[in-house]
């Protein structure tokens, strides 16, 4: 099993070092087009942009109807822009239930999760791809072993081991259970092992230590490695849903943003307005990440799609 | 030769640099232990006990996994909604996002900002996906009222119908994985061998033949990767009936990660719930052996 998720990762730490990405198909000479081509190609325009319209059309409705009143939210027959746009809809979210402190929770979760992977994963990536030690493969594939095993097995104890340790209701719970997760060892071990060996052996001749070694040579040469990951950990804290509602009892203090959007439909009744606001407001931290690093996005699931989530 | 006169030295080297290798990997290996190894071995001694959340534990034996088997009234429906999700989710999602991949050949303007519109609903928090498929299919949603306007027609109570809700929570989900799998299946096709793409073609190779016979054989690693990781997703899903349907009407929704959620902390049974998660682990063992198996009549390895 291993070998086949290994080999398009190293592939990709091996395509790291071209200098300037070009896209394939740029490269290929491509024939000249019919005139039945051409009308082909126009109809797979008009195919592939429906196809996007009808696809990208919920979110759409989704962004209008957070601009409508509540009473508006289901008129008949369905219009997409209410009698008015209001946007202090986008505001009263703020306003119902402790939605700041959900949006706070979120970010420092997040943000303190991926950091904490970060350091975890490089640190250990090194040890296993670039340092000799003696049971480093065997360790190495018990490590990928835990891989295997899915979340919901681990729920369950989690909670018991949260509960002896009295963090339930607590960010240490939210941040370090899902922060050691074997994957972003072994994303970071596929990459340092493609860097040329011989890049480290100059800084180790002339004295440096590993850790002087690990800080100055290797992590500078990974840095859009340790971006994706970043990435796509930073991700799958932000939408983490099963773990937090588990670990949080109390959502007013702890709760992230995840779960304050599920709550907000018990109270008084159904605000569909702010619900669609509010998961609006949720959205666009992720989307505009995506948008950002869309160079990005082709190479990072080619790496941490393999296991990630 | 030199070799006998740099033993020692090699020998301190490498002793030190195990001891530095332990540092750099320490962080990790207590995580883990904690965090991974820990929780396994808890959970199977937990699947033999009576485990309340509060109060005493009693050893019980294999009692959890008979009472599942045998008095659990939600367990066999929660067994066969997993499968029927599965069944449904893993060749729609596959094929549709394959199709999505195809058609967005290099041919396509615009096709970067295509991929990212189609990878939004999957980086986007599913909490919210969910909710606004919700407000979609509510009876006074927006497909229901353009059915009505436009053409006089009243569609069912998509999420109060025992077999529509599952429809639903199979369509909601694939339109928010669809963008996952669109990507591998690009970047695969990408990847395509130019030269074997022209060979084909100089052989008269088009359209339909040269996508079946030529491209798909080429990329069927990807296919076959995408599919396992589809399927283990989709054996776990949660989210999506929890808050679509809650898991209803009465339990026609309900997946087996919901029933062990709800037996865990809903009815505080974590010992019951531990048990429920081990046979999940266990059908995903099982379906992914058989995938693998499987590989060897469709998969093809260049290298």
């Amino acid at each position: 099993m291993s070998t086949e998720l290994i080999s398009p990762v190293t592939a990709m730490a091996d395509a790291e070092h071209d200098a300037a990405p070009v896209e394939p198909s740029e490269r290929r000479g491509r024939a000249p087009l019919t005139t039945g081509g051409r009308i082909r190609l126009v109809f797979a325009h008009l195919g592939v942009y429906l196809a996007a319209l009808v696809f990208v059309s919920p979110l759409v409705y989704a962004f209008f109807s957070a601009l409508k009143p509540n009473s508006e939210m289901f008129s008949m027959p369905p219009t997409l822009v209410g009698s008015e746009l209001r946007w202090s809809n986008f505001a009263d979210v703020f306003a119902y239930g402790p939605f700041l402190t959900y949006i706070g929770n979120s970010f420092f979760v997040a943000i303190a999760g991926t950091l904490v992977v970060l350091a975890v994963s490089t640190m250990a990536g090194y040890a296993f791809g670039r340092l000799r030690w003696k049971g480093r493969d065997l360790v190495f594939v018990l490590f990928l072993g835990t891989l295997m095993v899915p979340q919901e097995v681990l729920v369950i104890p989690m909670f018991q081991v949260m509960q002896w340790l009295g963090w339930v209701d607590s960010y240490p719970a939210l941040i370090f259970p899902f922060a050691f997760t074997a994957f972003g060892t072994f994303l970071m071990r596929q990459f340092f092992r493609g860097i040329p060996f011989e890049l480290e052996e100059a800084a180790r001749v002339d004295g440096a230590g590993p850790i002087r070694s690990f800080l100055q040579i290797i992590l500078p040469l990974a840095k859009s490695a340790v971006a994706v990951l970043a990435v796509f950990t930073f991700l799958s804290f932000w939408n983490s849903y099963l773990w937090p509602l588990i670990v949080t009892v109390d959502y007013a203090s702890h709760g992230t943003l995840p779960i304050g959007l599920a709550s907000f439909s018990g109270l008084q009744g159904t605000r569909w307005d702010l619900q669609m606001a509010a998961a609006i407001i949720s959205m666009v931290p992720t989307t505009v990440l995506v948008i950002a690093l869309q160079k990005h996005l082709v190479k990072g699931i080619a790496m941490a799609g393999l296991g990630g989530r | 030769m030199s070799t006998t006169t740099y033993t020692p030295r090699r020998g301190t080297l490498a002793r030190t640099e195990s001891r530095q290798a332990l540092g750099f990997v320490s962080p990790a290996l207590a995580g883990l232990a904690l965090f991974t190894i820990v929780p396994v071995v808890l959970s199977i001694v937990m699947g033999f006990f009576n485990w309340p959340t509060f109060g005493d534990k009693e050893f019980v034996g294999f009692d959890n996994y008979v009472r599942l088997f045998t008095q659990s009234p939600d367990f066999w429906p929660a067994l066969r909604n997993t499968f029927v999700f599965a069944l449904l989710y893993v060749p729609i999602s596959v094929i549709l996002s394959l199709l999505l991949a195809l058609s967005l050949s290099s041919r396509i303007r615009g096709r970067g900002a295509l991929r990212v519109l189609f990878f939004i609903p999957v980086v986007t928090p599913m909490v919210a996906n969910v909710l606004v498929w919700k407000m979609l299919l509510q009876p006074q949603g927006l497909f229901n009222g353009l059915a009505q306007s436009w053409f006089g027609v009243q569609l069912p109570n998509f999420l109060a119908d025992p077999q529509w809700a599952m429809i639903m929570v199979v369509v909601m989900s694939v339109w928010q994985g669809l963008g996952y799998n669109m990507l591998i299946f690009s970047a695969a096709l990408e990847q395509l061998p130019e030269s074997v793409v022209e060979a084909a073609r100089i052989d008269g190779a088009k359209g339909f033949r040269m996508i079946w016979s030529v491209m798909l054989p080429m990329i069927s690693p990807s296919i076959f990767f995408a599919s396992i990781m589809t399927m283990i997703t989709s054996l776990q899903v949660f989210a999506q009936p929890q808050l679509l349907t809650g898991g209803g009407p009465g339990n026609a929704t309900q997946p087996l990660v919901q029933f062990i959620y709800n037996q865990g902390f809903k009815f505080q049974e974590l010992g019951l719930a531990a048990a429920a998660a081990w046979i999940l682990f266990a059908i995903i063992i099982v379906l992914t052996a058989l995938q693998f198996r499987a590989q060897k009549k469709w998969v093809h390895y260049e290298h």
